[in-house]
């Protein structure tokens, strides 16, 4: 599935596209794996950037909550921004809502999880993950 | 197949309506009604008909026992939770002591909640019925009879003069019973459990509860499919919420409704039952679950529209 990532300080911005379903969510946790990975070892957070995500089905959810498993295990933080009304409702439905943080925006996100991160979104210091 | 009819909806345990809670019922209908007149029993009942089901009735509280009337003059029945007793007393009442009759029973698993009913069930205390319990464990009688051993319960299983046969099924070919054919799938709960499909006259139901779904396996995701392929009738276990289900009841052996809505769109499943209701729910828990996996539905549809309900003790699904 289509997917970037973002570093804003000690915060990982991941934004994939089109649906989560069974066709696509283990692509998206192949790819999250190694972010995951170095958002917890910098004892940050990890933010989804839902805006261009459609949909999201059971499978999907699934991929999320081992994301959230994954990081709060070790002290780092999970959140979710810009959901579509249609995803947030699933979230909603599926209770995932006391699982992730959800925002509606990413700066509103940083703006709680990491005052460096938010200085460097607002200073477009975002740099590409590899 | 002609009807399924719900006998015990509830899991893991029994719960009753509280006095507290048929208060809130009557007050609520009472503050619809405020300022109305009824000129007739008719305008009445319309009224009552048209109230919310959490104020003008409610889910139930017996464990699981669903009947499949097939229409061969025998009866089936999955499951022989605290519902299994009400179903025995109207089955019992309807033939009277002098006429025997033949109940296959389907049991998902040994777990108390679905085997507590056996104590109860009428028919057993009659001799010339023949009951025959089927299931995918080795130890059925074991357990039955351990329930109803000393000093658990005053009657022995030996005591029952009705004829107790016990059959093992095995996942994979299909068995004719009842002039059905049913095929068994081994589910994942503690101690195993085992789902049903049952096909006769060109219809299919599925029952299935007590039964985890990990979403990690597509291999295992593909056999449940297979089981629920095109069925008129999934009955699902919908106890938690998904994010529960995978989260902090993990390997609780229980599924969601989210999960139950992706199967059967998978599977081109007509009908979804959402059944074994989570005992801590209240009849207006349950209602919003039911108006919520509606919702899922029609946002996650792809095909064919997939009506979903809530199984409450006395419902029937007829065709």
């Amino acid at each position: 599935m289509e997917f970037s990532s973002l570093r804003f300080a000690d915060v990982i911005v991941v934004a994939p596209v089109g649906r989560i379903d069974h066709a696509t969510a283990e692509a998206l946790q192949l790819k999250l794996e190694p972010l995951l990975v170095a958002a917890a070892g910098m004892g940050g957070a990890l933010v989804l950037d839902l805006a261009k995500v459609e949909y999201v089905s059971s499978v999907g959810l699934r991929v999320v909550m081992m994301a959230a498993k994954h990081l709060k295990a070790r002290k780092a933080r999970i959140a979710a921004v810009a959901l579509q009304p249609i995803v947030r409702e699933i979230f909603e439905i599926a209770r995932f809502n006391h699982v992730v943080e959800l925002f509606p925006s990413l700066a509103d996100a940083l703006q709680e999880l990491s005052a460096p991160a938010r200085a460097a979104y607002d200073a477009g210091n975002g740099s590409v993950v590899p | 197949m002609k009807r399924v009819r719900f006998w015990g909806t509830r899991g893991s345990l029994p719960v009753a309506l509280t006095a507290s809670g048929v208060r809130a019922k009557v007050r609520a209908a009472l503050h619809g009604a405020s300022g109305r007149t009824f000129a007739s029993d008719d305008e009445l009942e319309r009224y009552v008909d048209a109230l919310e089901f959490p104020i003008s009735g409610t889910y139930g509280g017996h464990t699981s026992c669903v009947e499949i009337e097939t229409g061969s003059g025998e009866y089936v029945l999955c499951d022989l939770g605290s519902g299994a007793r009400p179903f025995a007393q109207a089955a019992v009442a309807r033939h009277g002591p002098d006429a025997p009759q033949t109940y296959h029973v389907f049991l998902s698993h040994l777990h108390w909640d679905h085997i507590m009913g056996m104590p109860f069930f009428g028919p057993a205390y009659l001799k010339g019925n023949v009951i025959r319990i089927y299931g995918g464990h080795a130890e059925i009688e074991a357990a039955l009879r351990r329930q109803q051993g000393k000093p658990s319960f005053p009657v022995e299983m030996s005591i029952m003069p009705a004829t107790l046969e016990y059959v093992r099924l095995e996942p994979g070919p299909v068995h004719e019973v009842a002039g059905m054919a049913v095929k068994v799938l081994k589910q994942r709960h503690g101690g195993d459990s085992y789902g049903y499909r049952f096909t006769a006259g060109g219809r299919t139901v599925v029952y299935t509860t007590d039964s985890e779904h990990r979403l990690v396996n597509p291999d295992e995701t593909a056999r449940f499919v297979d089981l629920f392929r095109d069925a008129d009738l999934v009955i699902f276990d919908a106890m938690y919420s998904l994010a529960d289900s995978i989260s902090v009841k993990a390997d609780w052996g229980h599924s969601s409704n989210i999960v139950g809505v992706d199967l059967c769109h998978l599977a081109g499943v007509r009908h979804l039952c959402l059944f074994h209701h989570e005992p801590a729910c209240d009849d207006v828990a349950i209602e919003r679950l039911l108006k919520e996996t509606r919702r899922y539905e029609e946002i996650s549809r792809s095909g064919s529209a997939l009506h979903v309900s809530a199984a409450y003790d006395g419902m029937e699904i007829d065709w």
